[in-house]
C-alpha cells in the first residue's frame, strides 16, 4: 500500500554479498562473555554466581526495573568470573563469564509459553528477553505495552535492512518467514490491531516473494508486504512509518501516538519463536562481512560470543583489521577490539582493512548543499556544524537540530568528507546540556 | 594471523564509508564538461586558445599554490577548483588576449577574491565573475577586441564586434541563429558555442554535479525577456545562444559556493540572473550582461539563504 510519496533519501552502494547464502550455526566456542546491559534501560543484576551451571535458557541476569529485559544464558557451562569491563559507551558494564561444556543442556525453564490475555502475552514477551534486534535494543515488551494500546490500529514490521552489507533480516524473511508471520499474528491478536505491513526494501526479491507465498499459503487476510525504494535510509523508525502509513512523526513522539506500532522484523521472528518452542532469545543471526574477512557469511551465534571467534568460524582474516564495526557501516559502532562480544543487537560484524577503515581528511565546506539535500527529514547539517563551532545553542534550536536521527546521510554524501553526522551528535548533546541548565 | 586478538582498532563515528564523489572529483568533472567547448573554441579560433587557457591555468594554480605556501595554510590546490577558476578566466577574456593580462586576473580572482576571503567554500563572488568584470575594467580594450573565427576572418579584418555589439550599436548584420549555435562568431574564448556548452552542460546535470535548476531559470528568463522584448521566439533563442548566456548558466552561476543551495533559492536565483543580464542587454549601455547579472546575484545569496531557509527547515512536513 506504499502510499506513494517519499522522503529525501541517497544512494548508498548495497555490498549485500550475503543476502543468498544460507544461515550457518556456528560451533559453541569455549567462553563466552554475556553482557547484563543488553537493553537500553537499566542493566540487569546477575542471578548467578561464580561457580554455578548453567544451562541454555536460563535466566541469569534481571532487574525489576521498568525498561528493561532480562538476560538468558546462551549456552551450558559454569559461570567462570563475573567481571566489571568499561563497555563501548563509556560506562561499565557487568559480565558473566561462562566456560562452556559444548552440551548445550537445555534449561528446564525453558517451555512454550501459555498465554490468554493481554497481560500475559506482554509478560511473555518480557520472558523471552527480545529487544529492538534492529540496533535500537529497546525492549520488545515496552513498545507492546502503549498507554494508548486501545488507539493502535497498525503493526509495521520493519523489515528494511537499508544498511549496506547486512543481510540478516532477508534471511530471515527467506528462512524463517513462518515465525515472522506467527509473531505478527500474535501481536495483532493480543494488541487488537487490524493491519499488519512488512516494509521491504526492493533489493531483497527473495523474502518479497517468499512472504507473499507463505501469506497467500496461510490465508491471511490483513497482512500485506510494502515494497519500499532500495534507497537509504527507508528502514529508520520515522521514515518507514512516513513511507508506509503517511504519517508524519517527529523526534520525541512514539509510534503508538500514531496508532502504530513498530518492530523489527527479526524481533518479530524471535517472538514467533519462543511461542513455538519456548527458546528464549540466547542467539541471534549475524551477518559477517568486509574486506578483511575470509568467508562472508551469516551465522547464528550465541550471544556473548567473542568476535574473533565469530571471525575465526568464517575462514579468519585474509587482511589485517584495522576497523570492526558492530551494526551496519552507516550507524552502527566501531569497536576497540576484537575481543568484545556479541550482544543482542549486534546484526553484523563487519571488518575492514586499512583501505576501507581510513578516516578521511576533512576539508572546506564547498558549500554545495548536498547534505541539506540528502536529509530525509530536510534538516540543515551545515548550518548546525557551523552553528556547534560557535557553540550557538540559539540557532541550533531554531534550526531545529534535535530532529535530527543520526542516520549519517550527511556525511556520507558530503565531498569535502566533513563528519556532519558526527557534528550533529555534539551539537544534540550541547543543546540537551543547555535545556537542562 | 598469530595472535588470537586484534587491539587498538580504528574507533570512529558512524558513517565508516563515505561517497566516492569528493570535492576533487566533482571539480574535474566541471573540468571534463568544458572540454567540448575547449575542443570547439580551438577550432574556431586556432591553437592560442590552447596557449591563453593553460597559462591562465597555470597561473591560478601557481597562485594558489604560492599563497597557501606562503601563509602556511594546508596546500588546496589538489581540489582542481584552482585549476577550474584558470580555465573559466580563460574562457571569459578574448582569444587574442595579451597572457600577462590573463595572468593579472587569476592573481585577481585567486588571491584576491578567493584566498583573501578565506579559501575554497568563503568567497561571496564567483572568482572568475570578478576577475572578469576586473579585467573588464582595467584593459576596457583588449577586452573589446574580438578576433573573427577563422571563418570569416579576411586578410585585412582579423577582428569585429561580436554579435551583442552589433545588437547594441544597432545597424549591421546580425549573426545567424545557426552560427550562433555552433559557434562560428566572435566573443569570448569559451562563450562561443552554445551546442558545446549545452552538451558539457547536460553532462554535468547527468551527472548530478549541478542541479538544473538554476540553469533552467537562467536560459528560460533570457528566453523569455528575449521574446517579449521584441523578435518573438526566434529573437528570444538568439539572445539565449548570444554571448555568456550558455557558459555562465551552466558553469558559473552554479559555482558551489556562492550559489543558494535549496531550490527555491535557486529559482529566485536563475531568475534574477537572467533578468539582470536581459536589463542590461537591452536597456543598458554594456552590450553583453551576464558577468555583471551573476556578480550581482552572488551578492544577494546570503539574503535568498535567509529568506529560504524560513520556509524550509523543519518546515512543511516535519514541522514540529
Amino acid at each position: 500500500m506504499s502510499q506513494g510519496k517519499h522522503l529525501p533519501s541517497i544512494l548508498v552502494p548495497h555490498h549485500k554479498n550475503t543476502a543468498g547464502r544460507e544461515t550457518e550455526v556456528m560451533p559453541i566456542p569455549d567462553v563466552v562473555k554475556i553482557c547484563m546491559s543488553q537493553s537500553i534501560g537499566a542493566p540487569c543484576k546477575p542471578l548467578v554466581e561464580k561457580g554455578d551451571y548453567v544451562k541454555v535458557g536460563q535466566r541469569i541476569g534481571d532487574t525489576d526495573a521498568f525498561v528493561s529485559a532480562p538476560v538468558h544464558s546462551s549456552v551450558s557451562g559454569t559461570v567462570k568470573d563475573i567481571e566489571q569491563v568499561r563497555g563501548s559507551m563509556g560506562g561499565f558494564e557487568t559480565l558473566i563469564v561462562i566456560e562452556t561444556d559444548k552440551k548445550q543442556e537445555v534449561s528446564e525453564e525453558v517451555k512454550v509459553p501459555v498465554v490468554n490475555s493481554f497481560e500475559e502475552f506482554v509478560k511473555a514477551v518480557r520472558d523471552c528477553g527480545v529487544v529492538g534486534l534492529g540496533g535500537a535494543s529497546f525492549p520488545t515488551h515496552i513498545k507492546l505495552n502503549p498507554k494508548n494500546v486501545d488507539e493502535c490500529d497498525t503493526l509495521v514490521v520493519n523489515a528494511a535492512e537499508c544498511e549496506p552489507f547486512i543481510t540478516g533480516d532477508n534471511r530471515e524473511m527467506v528462512e524463517d518467514a513462518q515465525d515472522v508471520l506467527d509473531g505478527m499474528q500474535l501481536i495483532m491478536n493480543y494488541l487488537d490491531l487490524k493491519v499488519g505491513y512488512i516494509g521491504v526494501e526492493e533489493n531483497k526479491p527473495d523474502a518479497i516473494e517468499n512472504l507473499n507465498r507463505m501469506i497467500e499459503q496461510n490465508g491471511i487476510k490483513n497482512i500485506e508486504v510494502v515494497k519500499l525504494q532500495s534507497r537509504y535510509p527507508k528502514g529508520a523508525e520515522r521514515v518507514l512509518i512516513y513511507e508506509v502509513t503517511g504519517k508524519t512523526m517527529n523526534a520525541g513522539v512514539l509510534p503508538a501516538q500514531l496508532g502504530v506500532i513498530l518492530d523489527n522484523v527479526t524481533t518479530i521472528g524471535v517472538i514467533g519463536n519462543y511461542f513455538r518452542t519456548g527458546m528464549p532469545l540466547t542467539r541471534r543471526r549475524i551477518t559477517v562481512d568486509g574486506d578483511a574477512v575470509a568467508n562472508p557469511k551469516n551465522v547464528y551465534v550465541p550471544i556473548g560470543t567473542q568476535i574473533a571467534d565469530v571471525v575465526e568460524y568464517c575462514g579468519g582474516y585474509k587482511k589485517e583489521p584495522k576497523k570492526i564495526i558492530m551494526g551496519g557501516p552507516m550507524m552502527g559502532r566501531a569497536t576497540k577490539s576484537d575481543e568484545s562480544c556479541t550482544m543482542k543487537n549486534t546484526g553484523s560484524l563487519l571488518c575492514f582493512s586499512k583501505e576501507m577503515a581510513e578516516v578521511k581528511e576533512e576539508t572546506a565546506c564547498i558549500n554545495c548543499g548536498r547534505c541539506l539535500n540528502a536529509c530525509p527529514f530536510k534538516l540543515v547539517p551545515q548550518i548546525y556544524a557551523e552553528a556547534y563551532q560557535r557553540r550557538d545553542v540559539v540557532k541550533l534550536e531554531k534550526f531545529k537540530v534535535m530532529q535530527c536521527m543520526e542516520c549519517g546521510s550527511c556525511s556520507f554524501i558530503c565531498p569535502a568528507r566533513r563528519p556532519l553526522s558526527f557534528y550533529n551528535k555534539l551539537a544534540k548533546g550541547l543543546v540537551k546540556e543547555a535545556s537542562a541548565k | 594471523m598469530d595472535k588470537k586478538f586484534h587491539n587498538n582498532l580504528i574507533v570512529s563515528s558512524a558513517p565508516h564509508i563515505v561517497s566516492e564523489y569528493d570535492t576533487t572529483r566533482l571539480m574535474g568533472t566541471v573540468l571534463l564538461a568544458l572540454l567540448p567547448s575547449l575542443i570547439a573554441s580551438t577550432y574556431v579560433f586556432g591553437a592560442r586558445v590552447l596557449l591563453l587557457c593553460a597559462v591562465s591555468v597555470i597561473a591560478s594554480v601557481g597562485f594558489e599554490w604560492l599563497y597557501n605556501i606562503i601563509t602556511k595554510k594546508r596546500q588546496t590546490i589538489g581540489d582542481l577548483s584552482a585549476a577550474l577558476t584558470g580555465l573559466l578566466i580563460a574562457f571569459n577574456v578574448p582569444s587574442n588576449f595579451p597572457l600577462w593580462m590573463a595572468v593579472v586576473g587569476a592573481f585577481f580572482a585567486i588571491v584576491i577574491v578567493k584566498q583573501l576571503y578565506g579559501g575554497i567554500g568563503k568567497n561571496f563572488v564567483n572568482p572568475a565573475i570578478a576577475a572578469r568584470i576586473f579585467l573588464f575594467i582595467s584593459f576596457a580594450s583588449a577586452m573589446s577586441t574580438w578576433p573573427l573565427p577563422k571563418m570569416a576572418a579576411t586578410a585585412d579584418a582579423v577582428t569585429g564586434p561580436t554579435p551583442l555589439g552589433v545588437l547594441a550599436e544597432g545597424g549591421g548584420d546580425l549573426a545567424s541563429l545557426g552560427d550562433l549555435f555552433f559557434g562560428f562568431v566572435g566573443g569570448s574564448t569559451g562563450e562561443v558555442s552554445a551546442l558545446a556548452l549545452l552538451i558539457g552542460g547536460v553532462f554535468l546535470i547527468w551527472k548530478k554535479v549541478i542541479s538544473p535548476i538554476i540553469p533552467c531559470a537562467f536560459i528560460g528568463t533570457v528566453f523569455v525577456i528575449g521574446a517579449i522584448q521584441g523578435g518573438g521566439i526566434m529573437m528570444g533563442l538568439w539572445h539565449v545562444c548570444a554571448g555568456g548566456v550558455m557558459l555562465g548558466a551552466f558553469f558559473m552561476a552554479t559555482d558551489y559556493v556562492t550559489t543558494p543551495k535549496l531550490p527555491m533559492g535557486q529559482l529566485i536565483f536563475g531568475i534574477g540572473c537572467g533578468f539582470i543580464t536581459m536589463l542590461i542587454r537591452c536597456w543598458g549601455s554594456y552590450p553583453e550582461g551576464v558577468s555583471f547579472s551573476i556578480l550581482l546575484m552572488n551578492i544577494c545569496v546570503p539574503l535568498i539563504n535567509n529568506f529560504t531557509y524560513k520556509y524550509y527547515c523543519g518546515g512543511g512536513k516535519n514541522e514540529k
